[in-house]
């Protein structure tokens, strides 16, 4: 004997639901016949995923454009990394780091199941969050285009800083031997916490303050809304997902160096987020997978050919089209919902197919 | 008599490093101040500027027709960006249009990149050597390349023929009036459109000058070189008060002297006369300056210019308007 509510409750819960069992079983069934490119794919797509949403809450929700994003992703992956490494490893790589830090090693198993790579991730993307703290207290107060130029500032010192801190960066050389941890697994799992958190937030009274301010920012202070706080949480909540993204990328290709961390996957990520429309969580997901499939198709076109530059050129023609003709992206701030599929009689009125979030 | 020698030298340096901020900042400028454009892809005009003129050389041809092709090349590109993504996205909120500027200088970097694959040019390529432009000249004890003292005079010359052009002619006053008020200039019955262009050719042939004089310092040329300059010139633009030509000027200048400021302090320590400080400190300054400073030297700049745009958002002569900031 239900209830109506607890129908609606179920009805809500039952698209995700079956969403994540269907991803797992895709996940699965990739694990099983060990078809190593379209794993690479997946993973890849996983990793961008979570980028282009941690992007979308910080410049979407908010509209305070940042692009300095990827230097929090940097800081996550060489953290992370560093954390991890196992002793011996730590001796002959990065013999000079300081003496606290060269006895931690997050190589630690409970099990099968690698411990260490999850604290070290979650240690680092909590430090990037601090630093994004701080740098956001001072950031957010600009807006419109200075605050992106000064995040690309951000984006700029992040690399110097990168390059000169050869005790633990090994500088401009690259950083290896960092353990393969990342999998599918890891990846897809922090994907959906990712896209759970985004969207919890979209739809939280911080979420909306978020919007408001974007639309008009007198209009909602001049009702009580505030400004500085909910830019700062999108900022530093944004900046915690990028560096887990970091942190999963590094143990995915194991050998990097600071160029990686630069403006053309800024601007890859950029064009996701913008594809898929700023301020939708779908989108984002629509967005990445777009631009994914469609870098790797182009990747192949390039790499026989050997006529680099086509992929980048394409891309960034796309942008500028989109720019022009659908400049709020695809799906603008609308969602796809999935919950009308399967409630009785096509929908319970108040969500529609496509439920906005105004 | 070192040290004042070395002062020189290091002076010339700034001037001339400050001439090319310079030349490429009044582009930015000129470009924000009428459309409220920050355009990224300003930088890639330089390197494309860099790439016409490297690969006229290649072809050997004259000097004075390396240097035509080169400006004509390159204005004509910026015209065509001005055409085919700004006009068209014109009124669009900033961050449109600045992504937008960063979408085109993608499009300018692999075509770059994609123009050099297929006439088989090796990358990075090597700029040609032009002797005119080489070689050094000596002052008593100071060397200074010869291409410092040319780019030193040429922005001279050619910044004060800008400003001669804004505030003397037609064309220039109509582009003040569109800086001041971009409706109300085309409600005077000004072509806005000519204007606009006006300003994105003057800017891409200064960038080009620009362009020629850094590819002959760098010595190579990647697609990915106008990168940092432009960020550099966009410092520039703002510390002067984005938007004012004469700023921009300012700016540019005052970044030259900075940067050499902060390379040229390391030297210090071996440049000082015996006496004038104690030898401890001698020794720490040389031990210590070198590393620590020079190559920290873009993270100071972009510290500099985040302490503008939050303590002086209208920079040192920026206009009186008040830039929201909020």
């Amino acid at each position: 004997m239900r209830t109506e509510v607890q129908d609606r409750v179920w009805a809500r819960a039952a698209g995700p639901l079956v969403a994540i069992v269907a991803l797992v079983i895709l996940l699965a069934l990739l694990q099983v016949t060990g078809l190593a490119f379209w794993q690479g794919l997946v993973i890849n797509l996983g990793i961008f995923l979570i980028l282009v949403l941690s992007l979308n809450l910080s410049n979407g929700f908010t509209g305070v454009f940042s692009l300095g994003h990827i230097g929090f992703m940097a800081l996550g992956a060489y953290g992370s990394a560093i954390l991890t490494l196992p002793l011996r490893e730590k001796q002959e790589y990065l013999p000079n780091l300081p003496a606290w830090l060269a006895g931690i090693h997050f190589d630690f198993r409970f099990g099968p199941f690698p411990l260490g790579f999850l604290v070290a991730t979650v240690i680092a993307a909590l430090l990037v969050s601090l630093v994004a703290l701080l740098v956001g207290l001072v950031l957010m107060r600009l807006s419109g285009h200075f605050v992106a130029v000064a995040t690309l500032g951000f984006l700029v010192i992040v690399r110097v800083l990168l390059f000169n801190a050869d005790n633990l960066t090994r500088g401009s050389r690259t950083f290896s031997n960092v353990t393969p941890y990342t999998n599918l697994w890891w990846v897809w799992a922090w994907a959906i916490l990712t896209v759970y958190t985004v969207w919890r937030i979209k739809h939280s009274p911080f979420g909306r303050a978020m919007f408001a301010q974007r639309e008009d920012r007198w209009a909602a202070q001049s009702i009580g809304i505030e400004v500085m706080a909910p830019r700062l949480l999108a900022f530093v909540v944004s900046a915690f997902f990028t560096a887990v993204a970091g942190s999963l990328y590094a143990h995915f290709i194991t050998s990097f160096s600071p160029t990686v961390f630069y403006f053309d996957l800024t601007f890859k990520v950029i064009t996701m987020l913008v594809v898929g429309g700023m301020g939708s969580v779908s989108g984002s997901v629509v967005g990445t997978a777009l631009i994914v499939g469609l870098a790797e198709v182009l990747r192949r076109i390039e790499d026989p050919t050997q006529l680099y530059g086509i992929s980048g050129i394409v891309l960034a023609v796309l942008f500028i089209l989109i720019i022009i003709y659908k400049r709020d992206g695809l799906l603008g701030q609308r969602e796809i919902a999935l919950d009308p599929l399967f409630t009785k009689g096509g929908g319970t009125g108040g969500e529609g197919q496509m439920t906005n979030a105004e | 008599m070192n040290l004042v020698f070395y002062i020189l030298q290091q002076l010339v340096n700034a001037l001339s490093i400050g001439s090319l901020y310079a030349l490429m900042a009044v582009g930015l400028a000129m470009v924000f101040s009428i459309l409220r454009l920050i355009n990224f892809a300003h930088g890639d005009l330089i390197m494309v500027a860099a790439y016409f003129a490297a690969f006229a050389l290649l072809a050997k041809l004259p000097l004075v027709v390396v240097i035509v092709v080169m400006l004509a090349g390159t204005i004509l590109v910026g015209l065509l960006m001005e055409r085919m993504a700004y006009r068209p996205i014109r009124g669009a909120p900033d961050v449109a249009a600045l992504l937008t500027s960063f979408a085109v200088g993608q499009i300018l970097q692999n075509g770059t990149l994609l123009v050099t694959r297929l006439m088989q040019k090796p990358n990075p390529l090597a700029f040609p050597v032009i002797s005119a432009l080489s070689g050094v000249f000596t002052f008593g004890s100071i060397t200074i390349p010869r291409v410092n003292v040319l780019s030193l005079t040429l922005g001279i010359i050619l910044l004060v023929l800008l400003s001669l052009f804004v505030t003397r002619t037609d064309l220039g006053l109509s582009m003040r009036a569109a800086a001041e008020d971009l409706p109300a200039a085309r409600l005077m019955g000004i072509d806005t459109n000519r204007v606009i262009a006006t300003a994105f050719a003057i800017g891409s042939g200064l960038a080009a000058v620009a362009g020629l004089l850094f590819a002959v310092q760098a010595g190579q040329l990647t697609p990915y070189m106008g990168f940092t300059p432009v960020l550099k010139a966009f410092i520039a633009a703002v510390i002067g008060g984005f938007g004012s030509i004469s700023g921009a000027i300012l700016g540019g200048y005052a970044l030259g002297g900075l940067e050499v400021f902060l390379t040229a302090i390391p030297g210090i320590g071996d440049i000082l006369p015996p006496g004038l400080v104690s030898p401890s400190v001698q020794a720490w300054l040389r031990q210590w300056l070198p590393s620590s400073l020079s190559s920290y030297r873009d993270a100071f700049v972009f510290v500099v210019l985040i302490l503008v745009l939050l303590f002086r958002p209208n920079g040192i002569l920026g206009s009186r308007e008040r830039e929201e900031m909020g």
